[in-house]
């Protein structure tokens, strides 16, 4: 069948910012999609409102709305656009759940846009718990024993019949929002509570527990005329209880006989049908009971999902894309597998090499959230790694982790296997770690089984690698066979030097000189029955690498891993950006990386690509087969964020050549000494700072500076370590901790500037010329980690001396450090004085932020920088501005406001309360979005409603302030109250504003339970929905990282209420200008290509 | 850690791997086939069509679900020899009864583990089965590979009656008997007349060498031919029966080397594919209706027969029903009386799915109703 003819324009709804269940999979598959309905001619209208994507590149969409991703918004965007399609099933749950709304309201009909790939009738089917059980009855599947609740008396009446542990899931929530297993009645009201309030239907399920059965899912593909065709099989080493997104997960299943997996298939493809996604694919999950084979269909996403992104990059079948393709029309067998060129696309992938992703974590950003995993997702990225066999995927894996303890310890003393047996029972980060040190404490694999239900066919597996390095351990020699076995099954250098006592470098020479090196497969979709023309790689010790010859200079660009807060999408951009550019430039590119949720880790984005762990030696090996296969011109470290960054040094030593800024610059840069000899020889201020390399050396820094101080670790990215220190007793108690958080580097000790106007800056230099790219203002204060502040561009209140002597200080930096590429600087105004917080030599968050608020590529034309074009030369090609930078913008440029989200929604304390969030100097977001408008008012108002929820326009605002902020609230509050806002405050707050004027009804501070008359306290008024915006600041010190508990209770209500809270002084008035904006005059929307024809 | 004695694999282009021995030790010649599926490794190994040959299995883990009584396609591992990169340690399945390699020792089949299966399964693509031996005594490659170089060569192979069994016997029809079906067994698997069976069929199953009198005095509703292994150019005997059925209007069912017979008795020529196609994933498209199923396949000669056009016969009019999509292969053959009406049909690939999808399971059906037409006419 042909594609249809009568569409000529689609509205593609992407997912918005990353959050924790919903991340840049969803950029992945949006960019597939669009590109593919660009290449069929089709006319693409995007809505994204999160700027670090490669899908709101102005050149993926024709039309590209960076805007709130609301009802409200899209329809603005039907409005303007009229597409005659609606293609909902690629921006996960956000697009699927804005979809259905937009047909509730009537705007789909209104303007008779049809909805493609999965209708409302199947979404509904899928989603709908109860439709979707009888749908798995018709078919004669089983699910698990359950009830539908509506209400808090449905759950308990439920549980009557299906006894604890139950399980609860919220219907039309995203990566499990709102689920757990509650053992009794205390976490039953608690757990189907809010979930109840985190279902947009009021609708939770209660479920027999499936508790450590085995857990499976498959990705399904459908076409019109009803071929359909199993992507992927995925086992989940975690058992069921754990949510996938958080399993250690393998594909192909592992532990299946063919009889089960096509009883599973079968059952599969006849949900599909009957849940009726005409076009496109499907992500079904199933629970098999490990003791007699009972199999249990879970859920289905009639939707691209997370685990799709990761079957696409697991099989090389890109599903994202040919759902875009069905989607139009197209049946399967008409569309060319990519990778073999010759083979249509209605066939199963077959692997010949195992997969396994591992889920990364970011406890450590919020120490009093409980880290037991459970069916609500608590991962922030994951990383996935390709092996000939499980251990070596295993091992790969862990070590693409990047955490200190993320590879299995085959060394340390493991303790007692009693206690270990104990432990492991709870499914927590690093089971795995702890189930081998089970292992090696002599625990038997029956009884880790019986305490994990990790199926023992995994926990032999453990054993084996045990039983390895326990081989390496004994030998008197190390010899070629036994190295050789344990690197067969994923050894790295570093784990064989640790049990042999010696250094990875000791490892690695032995090695090379016995010629022990890792060959290179193909991913093919087919183990080799067809020659594959895409050079997917991954590394494996076996016999025979496939690495072909190549004539052109190769560029090999090192990404950015998995990931995690601090470290994600914004540096994914950079490097597709690079591969991109140098591609075009006459380059073949070389992409490095293990994180399967990217744009760079698709096999289309570079001319190879090696699916593998960004480790010295995993990159050094990748490197030495690129050379034996080419001329390499050099490797690219400064896109992929802090993870490429830190192998620059080792790299150099290795003899590659490094492009762009050298790793001595790089060097100079991070170290404080010979940063401080570049601003004193520019003539350019910093805040007073020493550098302590024990707690008596910084007290002495911080009294002479004088407190506050801000501490951290050097080298360091997303504030990891970072605080406020007030006095030594404190001070004493960061050093304890943070020599721990990264011990071969000094403490930095910084004067802290209160009140300061935080800027940052992004430039370019060439050796010569300075391109000032972006010159962003924060709104919040210093002291605010930079990726979690909301920050405007151009800079709302700087005038043009400021930037002036904002650009003469980069340029004299770039110089200083000897930049080629990229660079940030961090700037704090205080008074009159321009201060130097820092400067990275290396693409930053903000690269892609201030691509599109500029329309100009930054990281395209940094790679050319690196590799020797200058910028005079890139502004004749037209890839930057012909004269001017950011600094001399025009004066009708846009505003654009750049908005940090926080996860705080799915942390929970041991005792099941919500973690606080409060903002500080370690960063804690994990994604963002942007506003774009005419006005910094209208500018943040969109960047709100896209991160949060839309500002209220009218209603109660309830004000409670720390002391020192009173003064900067009053014009603020009292401008609301002019709107006609009705004042809530605490006492205190509410006498000063009623000296300055301003009415407001006093509530009381103590907030929990009732007042003594019988009346809800705010708290209750909070949850009650009485309440349309919170202002709190945070009053008291910051003591060795735990909250401030002041406020904690208003700030957790408002986070359940799902009610915007505003933390700081100076959000409060960008959120006062806001308001006024959505006030005087309806919101429009504009494309990225309408703002720049302007 | 337990390490299993050394073993040597070499083809008879002298490509040599050095592995581990796997299963029995001792040596074993075969042609080397490679098969993609990623489960069933416990049918594949029973399948009566890998008689003489040694498979590659490019999965890498194989015997991790160990060895049960239900799931074996016959009462014997038939293939040759067994190349596996991973074999499992301790297998996990509650269906489980013992381990593959336990299993594999005790049938005497050679293997050979921990090569670079993939390189070896690039090389048959490229050059194409031949032929291969692994040994666990012979440590010399250049003189296994004389041992292999004097090993029968599968071209021109005649093996049904290998394989086949040494006297009838019949499968019962669950529920109420519809049809009476004789199966000529030239290496049947057991799932098949299993699937017949569900469908009120009694399958009476008979040697490959049965003759047309032995068919016939059955008075069967139709006649069906099994899949099977070796060149079906030697098939003299079962084309002989299939055209003395077909002139006899007996509705026909044929799968994989039933379909070649049936190819054969059509008239149409037989070849060998370079390196043939195994595994649970080919597309196959059904040429009147466009849909397209996800087969198992395990073959490595087909039909030659054209694409284009119907071929007339002394029994009707046949045409191609099947393609597959990978490659053009012939996958079906459909043949049809003067009134239109389908009297017999075949495919290449395996609808009885074992191991494999069942997306083709309706063929069974379909050789039913092609019955039912004939009962009532």
């Amino acid at each position: 069948m042909p594609r249809r003819t009568d569409i000529d324009s689609v509205l593609v709804i992407g997912s918005g910012p990353i959050v924790i269940g919903q991340a840049c999979e969803f950029d992945y598959s949006g960019t597939q999609a669009c590109r593919v309905l660009r290449a069929e001619g089709l006319r693409v209208i995007l809505v994204n409102s999160n700027p670090a994507t490669i899908m709101t590149d102005p050149d993926i969409a024709d039309a590209t709305y960076v805007e709130p991703i609301t009802p409200e918004f899209v329809e603005k965007v039907i409005a303007l656009e009229r597409p005659d399609a609606l293609l909902a099933t690629l921006g996960g749950q956000t697009a699927l759940n804005t979809a259905v709304a937009l047909h509730d309201r009537g705007v789909l009909e209104r303007f008779g846009v049809e909805l493609i790939g999965a209708s409302i009738d199947a979404i509904e089917r899928g989603e709908n718990r109860e439709s979707f059980k009888k749908i798995v009855e018709e078919i004669g599947g089983e699910t698990a024993r359950s009830a539908i609740c509506h209400s808090m008396d449905d759950c308990l009446a439920a549980v009557q019949d299906l006894g604890y542990p139950v399980v609860v899931r919220p219907s039309f929530t995203m990566g499990g929002a709102g689920s757990g297993m509650a053992f009794d009645e205390e976490d039953l009201r608690r757990i189907a509570g809010a979930g109840l309030d985190a279902s947009p239907t009021t609708e939770v399920l209660l479920e027999e527990s499936i508790l450590g059965w085995k857990e499976y899912e498959l990705e399904v593909m459908r076409d019109r005329a009803d071929n359909v065709v199993i992507v992927c099989s995925i086992e989940n080493i975690d058992p069921m209880g754990v949510h996938t997104g958080d399993s250690v997960t393998v594909a192909p299943a592992m532990t299946l006989t063919d009889r089960e997996y096509q009883v599973m298939r079968d059952q599969a493809i006849a949900v599909i049908r009957a849940v009726g996604v005409d076009t496109g694919g499907c992500n079904i999950q199933f629970a098999v009971n490990p003791d007699d084979g009972r199999l249990i269909i879970i859920e289905m996403n009639p939707r691209v999902s997370r685990s799709s992104a990761l079957a696409s990059k697991a099989t090389g079948f890109p599903i994202a894309k040919i759902a875009a393709k069905v989607a139009l029309g197209y049946t399967l067998d008409e569309i060319p597998n990519d990778i073999t060129g010759e083979t249509p696309a209605s066939f199963e992938p077959t692997l010949d090499y195992v997969v396994v992703k591992a889920p990364r974590f970011a406890f450590e950003k919020f120490p009093a959230a409980d880290s037991t995993l459970t069916t609500h997702m608590k991962s922030v990225g994951e990383a996935m790694a390709i092996g000939r066999n499980f251990a070596e995927a295993l091992q790969k894996a862990l070590r693409s982790l990047e955490k200190s303890d993320g590879a299995l310890d085959f060394v340390s003393s493991p303790g007692d296997a009693d206690d270990l047996v104990e432990k492991v029972r709870r499914p927590y980060d690093g089971r795995l770690r702890d189930v081998v040190a089970a292992l090696r404490a002599g625990a038997s694999v029956d009884e880790l089984y019986e305490a994990t239900r990790i199926d023992p066919w995994f926990l032999d597996q453990l054993l084996l690698l045990t039983e390895v390095a326990d081989e390496v351990a004994a030998v008197p020699q190390l010899t070629p066979e036994v190295l050789r076995e344990a690197k067969r099954h994923g050894f790295s250098d570093a784990q064989l030097a640790a049990l042999r006592g010696t250094s990875a470098e000791v490892i690695r020479g032995v090695r090379h000189a016995l010629g022990i090196r890792p060959v290179y497969k193909t991913v093919d979709t087919c183990a080799a029955e067809f020659a594959a023309r895409t050079p997917y790689h991954y590394s494996s010790y076996d016999e025979e690498t496939e690495v072909r010859p190549r004539e052109r200079e190769a560029v090999i660009i090192l990404g950015s891993g998995p990931n995690r807060i601090g470290q994600g999408i914004e540096f994914d951009y950079s490097c597709v950006h690079a591969a991109m550019a140098l591609h075009e430039a006459g380059y073949e590119t070389v992409m490095v990386n293990c994180n399967p949720e990217t744009v760079s880790t698709d096999y289309d984005t570079s001319d190879r690509l090696y699916f593998e762990p960004l480790t010295l030696e995993d990159v050094l090996e990748v490197v030495d087969a690129e050379r034996q296969a080419g001329p390499v011109a050099g490797v690219i470290v400064q896109l992929g964020g802090q993870t490429p960054l830190g192998l620059a040094e080792a790299l150099a030593e290795a003899g590659v050549p490094i492009v762009g800024t050298s790793p001595a610059a790089i060097d100079l840069a991070e170290d404080r000494g010979s940063f401080g000899q570049v601003l004193a020889d520019a003539g350019l201020p910093a805040p007073k700072h020493g550098t302590a390399r024990s707690f008596e050396q910084a007290r002495e820094i911080a009294a002479d500076i004088g407190y506050p101080v801000l501490v951290r670790p050097s080298y360091v990215l997303g504030g990891r370590g970072m605080e406020i220190v007030y006095d030594d007793a404190t001070l004493a108690d960061y050093i304890g901790r943070a020599t721990q958080a990264s011990p071969e580097h000094p403490v930095l000790v910084d004067r802290f500037l209160d009140d300061a106007v935080e800027i940052d800056v992004d430039a370019l230099f060439d050796g010569d010329e300075l391109y000032l790219g972006g010159v962003m203002e924060h709104i919040e204060e210093a002291g605010i980690h930079s990726g979690d502040s909301a920050c405007a561009l151009p800079p709302t209140t700087l005038g043009h001396d400021e930037l002036g002597r904002i650009r003469t200080s980069t340029e004299a930096i770039a110089r200083g450090v000897g930049v080629r590429g990229l660079l940030n600087v961090q700037y704090a105004l205080a008074g009159d004085v321009l201060y130097v917080l820092e400067a990275n030599p290396r693409a930053s968050r903000t690269v892609p932020f201030v691509s599109k608020a500029t329309g100009v590529p930054l990281a395209k034309a940094a790679a050319r920088v690196m590799l020797g074009t200058t910028i005079a030369s890139l502004r004749d090609e037209g890839l930057l501005p012909a004269t001017g930078d950011a600094v001399d913008l025009p004066a009708d440029s846009p505003v654009a406001v750049k908005e940090a989200v926080m996860p705080f929604n799915r942390f929970r304390t041991p005792d099941g309360r919500t973690v606080d969030t409060l903002l500080g100097p370690e960063m804690r977001s994990t994604g963002e979005v942007m506003g774009i408008d005419e006005l910094f008012g209208t500018a943040f108002a969109k960047s709100q409603a896209a991160a949060f929820g839309e500002l209220p326009t009218s209603g109660t605002v309830f004000v409670s302030l720390a002391n020192r902020d009173k003064r900067h609230m009053i014009f603020p509050v009292k401008r609301l109250a002019d709107l006609g806002f009705t004042i809530l405050a605490t006492s205190g707050t509410a006498e000063v504003l009623r000296r300055n004027g301003v009415e407001a009804e006093v509530v009381r501070k103590r907030w929990v339970g009732h007042e003594p008359d019988g009346t809800p306290t705010i708290i209750g008024r909070i949850l009650a929905g009485d309440v349309d915006l919170i202002i709190n600041t945070p009053s008291g010190t910051t003591t060795g990282g735990s909250p401030r508990a002041d406020g904690y209770e208003i700030r957790r209500a408002a986070i359940q209420g799902g009610i915007p809270c505003i933390t700081t002084t100076q959000g409060l008035a960008a959120a006062v200008q806001g308001i006024e904006a959505l006030r005087a005059e309806s919101v429009g929307v504009r494309s990225l290509q309408s703002w720049a024809r302007r | 850690m337990t390490t299993r004695p050394p073993a040597l694999l070499v083809l008879e282009d002298g490509r040599a791997f050095r592995g581990r021995s796997y299963g029995a030790a001792g040596e074993t010649f075969g042609e080397a086939v490679f098969a993609t599926g990623m489960t069933g490794y416990q049918e594949t190994l029973t399948d009566p069509s890998y008689h003489r040959q040694v498979v590659v299995q490019t999965a890498p883990h194989i015997g991790n679900t160990g060895v049960n009584d239900d799931d074996p396609e016959s009462g014997r591992i038939w293939v040759a020899g067994y190349v596996v990169r991973d074999p499992a340690r301790r297998p996990s399945s509650w269906r489980s009864r013992r381990g593959l390699d336990e299993e594999l020792t005790a049938q005497g089949v050679v293997g050979i583990s921990d090569i670079d299966t993939r390189a070896l399964t690039r090389h048959l693509r490229e050059r194409g089965a031949m032929r291969v031996g692994i040994s666990t005594v012979e440590t010399d490659a250049e003189a296994l590979r004389r041992k292999v170089l004097d090993s029968p060569e599968m071209l021109g192979a005649d093996l049904a009656a290998e394989v086949s069994t040494p006297s009838p016997y019949v499968v019962p029809a669950e529920g109420e008997r519809r049809f009476t079906v004789v199966a000529l067994d030239l290496g049947i698997k057991t799932m098949t007349p299993r699937r017949m069976a569900e469908r009120g069929i009694e399958v009476h199953v008979l040697p490959a060498t049965a003759t047309v009198d032995d068919v016939l005095g059955l008075r069967p509703d139709g006649l069906f031919l099994s899949n099977g292994p070796g060149d079906p150019a030697t098939a003299d005997g079962p084309v002989g029966v299939v055209q003395a059925a077909l002139e006899r209007a007996l509705p026909f069912f044929g799968i994989c080397f039933g379909n070649q017979v049936f190819g054969r008795a059509l008239g149409f020529g037989t070849y060998k594919l370079g390196y043939g196609h195994r595994g649970i994933n080919q597309p196959v498209q059904d040429r009147s209706t466009g849909k397209v199923e996800v087969t198992a396949h395990n073959h490595g000669f087909a039909v030659e027969a054209p694409l284009d056009r119907a071929t007339d016969t002394p029994y009707g009019t046949a045409e191609v029903s099947h393609v597959c999509l990978n490659d053009d292969v012939v996958e079906g053959l459909a043949l049809r009386d003067r009134t239109g009406r389908l009297s017999g049909f075949s495919v290449q690939y395996h609808p009885e799915a074992a191991a494999g999808p069942h997306d083709a399971a309706y063929l069974f059906d379909r050789f039913a109703d092609v019955m039912s037409a004939a009962k009532e006419s």
